[in-house]
């Protein structure tokens, strides 16, 4: 499959010049495949945020070239405003960015930027709610009258409704309950499969993205230090604990079985996995039948 | 972007100026601010000039931050000073139609620059060295013996540090608002005049919103901490004159008697 996201050695530096120069992303290389799901983890700080930024040209690389199906997004400044419609991105605590008199009204503001007609945003409107888990009836309500919950469905479905081909998504669980947190991934999952277009997901929650990512870029301090498929970065356990990432709880009790030489495969991920394995190593060894 | 303003703008440091009490600063600011507009002769803006120049240098903030804070009243001095000169009084130098420049007008429109730079600057030390807090300390304890007429000292105090506090909160917030809404394709920087005052209502509304919650979430925090205004309150840190404010405050004292001294002697110019 062909990459729809190119990095080359992009580099940025905040506020140069000032006694608060900062170098958020180093020299940072990487391509994405089109139609994957990619993790992006990494610690506070890490300049992850600052990373999806460039995706979608919100910030301009200080060095470096940022490539969309192969051609530069920076090559003409003045056209940037459709690589935003092409890579949709959510932020962190993207409810706050709610204005408009209806959520049907907030949800259609990027779709009526992008000047689609009136048939085209109607039925995108109603899509996007409805991939967001936004019940139909909520569309006519102030989106200050909706709940935390609602309110980050309706900015998510804002930019759903742009129906970019990459959706990046800046920690879209944080501040929900476990509850809202698990319907809101597999909702995402569930759109990720449905239109099969590419999604990064930004998250410290490497339950989440364990669960979801197909591959998984780790950031630390400024630089991208693993790319690999999901498995293959969770069975590094102890370089993710170094620098201070935890590996879910059920990769790390498979993951020191085998330190402790059972014959058990890496990068187990989730409780099923682990069960189906550890039985298939008891009935090797002749423990059950 | 909105950061970019370095004017207002403070930056921790431990020079001369930044150990300073804030009142005995604010007090030589005002003395100062005075002093400047009653220079006449070119002795006693000499003085000035050099006053302001030392405490740039004792500030051990880099230059380039006062320049910056200058850009942005580069205009309002060119223009004032441009105006200045063609209202002169006495013999032309030049005439063109109407327009005359006088020798007068010159002096006035070195004079009204040179002013307006020093104003500019010496503000600028001001809020350079001290943090918000500190000034409005100042400020509060500067004021209190207004509070004997029942005014509300100690509220306008409080109030004004948490507009100063919440200002890098709110540019932050705008920040972040105005790139959430890019990201949703508006387009805030071309079009006519009201296109764009439109395009500001998507940043607005949510900037406001946030304003309002976050004032709220400060009362409660308050409230919940039991404060209940000024009365029989006392500060963590408190403020006291010390051997430097004096000492600068006789520094002050020196240009301002340099100054009246060189317009009593010397012919004024304006």
């Amino acid at each position: 499959m062909s990459n729809i996201l190119e990095l080359e050695n992009i580099n940025y530096v905040y506020g140069v010049g000032t006694p608060f120069e900062k170098r958020a992303v180093d020299n940072v290389s990487v391509s994405i495949k089109k139609g994957e799901f990619v993790g992006i983890m990494g610690h506070t700080g890490s300049g992850k945020s600052t990373l999806v930024q460039m995706l979608n040209g919100l910030i301009k690389p200080t060095s470096g070239r940022v490539l969309f199906d192969g051609a530069d997004i920076w090559e003409n400044p003045k056209e940037i405003r459709k690589i935003r419609f092409k890579v949709g991105m959510v932020f962190q605590y993207p409810e706050y960015q709610l204005f408009e008199e209806t959520v049907y009204k907030d949800i259609a503001f990027g779709a009526i930027n992008m000047g689609k007609s009136s048939d085209e945003l109607d039925r995108a409107v109603r899509k996007a709610a409805e991939f967001s888990g936004l019940k139909p009836e909520l569309l006519t309500k102030s989106p200050f009258d909706l709940s935390g919950g609602e309110k980050r469905r309706a900015a998510i479905a804002g930019v759903i409704a742009m129906d970019p081909d990459v959706l990046v998504l800046d920690e879209p669980t944080a501040g929900l309950d476990p509850m809202g947190r698990d319907v809101l991934l597999s909702q995402i999952v569930q759109y990720h499969n449905k239109r099969k277009n590419t999604v990064l997901l930004v998250s410290h929650s490497m339950e989440d993205i364990a669960r979801v990512a197909d591959r998984i870029i780790v950031m630390n301090k400024s630089r991208l230090v693993m790319y690999d498929e999901t498995k293959k970065i969770f069975s590094r356990g102890s370089e993710l604990e170094k620098i201070g990432l935890r590996v879910p709880q059920i990769t790390k009790i498979m993951l020191t079985l085998k330190e402790r030489g059972y014959d058990i495969s890496d990068g187990i991920l989730t409780v099923d996995d682990a069960l189906a394995e550890i039985s298939s190593l008891l009935k090797k060894e002749g423990k059950i039948w | 972007m909105v950061r970019d303003v370095a004017f207002g703008q403070f930056f921790p440091g431990k020079s001369l100026i930044h150990r300073l009490d804030p009142r005995a600063k604010l007090i030589m600011l005002v003395a100062f601010l005075v002093i400047i507009f009653c220079t006449f002769t070119y002795p006693s803006l000499l003085i000035v000039i050099l006053f302001t120049v030392m405490f740039i240098l004792l500030s051990g903030v880099p230059a380039k931050f006062y320049f910056k804070s200058l850009k942005v009243i580069i205009f309002i001095v060119i223009i004032t000073s441009v105006l200045n000169m063609f209202y002169g009084t006495g013999t032309p130098l030049f005439e063109w139609g109407i327009l005359k420049i006088t020798l007068d007008g010159i002096n006035r429109a070195i004079f009204v620059s040179i002013r307006i730079v020093c104003l500019i600057l010496a503000s600028s030390c001001l809020t350079f060295t001290t943090s918000p807090t500190d000034l409005t300390d100042a400020i509060e304890r500067l004021m209190k013996p207004l509070g004997k007429i029942h005014f509300p000292v100690h509220e306008i105090a409080m109030m004004m540090s948490l507009a100063l506090r919440f200002v890098p909160t709110l540019l932050e917030e705008t920040d972040k608002i105005t790139q959430a809404q890019k990201a949703r394709g508006a387009d805030m920087e071309s079009g006519n005049i009201f296109h764009r005052v439109k395009a500001f209502i998507p940043i607005l509304v949510p900037l406001f919103v946030s304003a309002f919650r976050r004032a709220y979430d400060l009362a409660t925090a308050m409230e919940c901490r039991c404060y209940r205004g000024g009365f029989g309150r006392t500060r963590m840190k408190v403020i006291h004159m010390s051997k430097r404010d004096v000492l600068s405050f006789a520094a002050m004292g020196l240009v301002i008697c340099g100054v009246i001294i060189c317009n009593i002697l010397l012919p004024a110019v304006l």
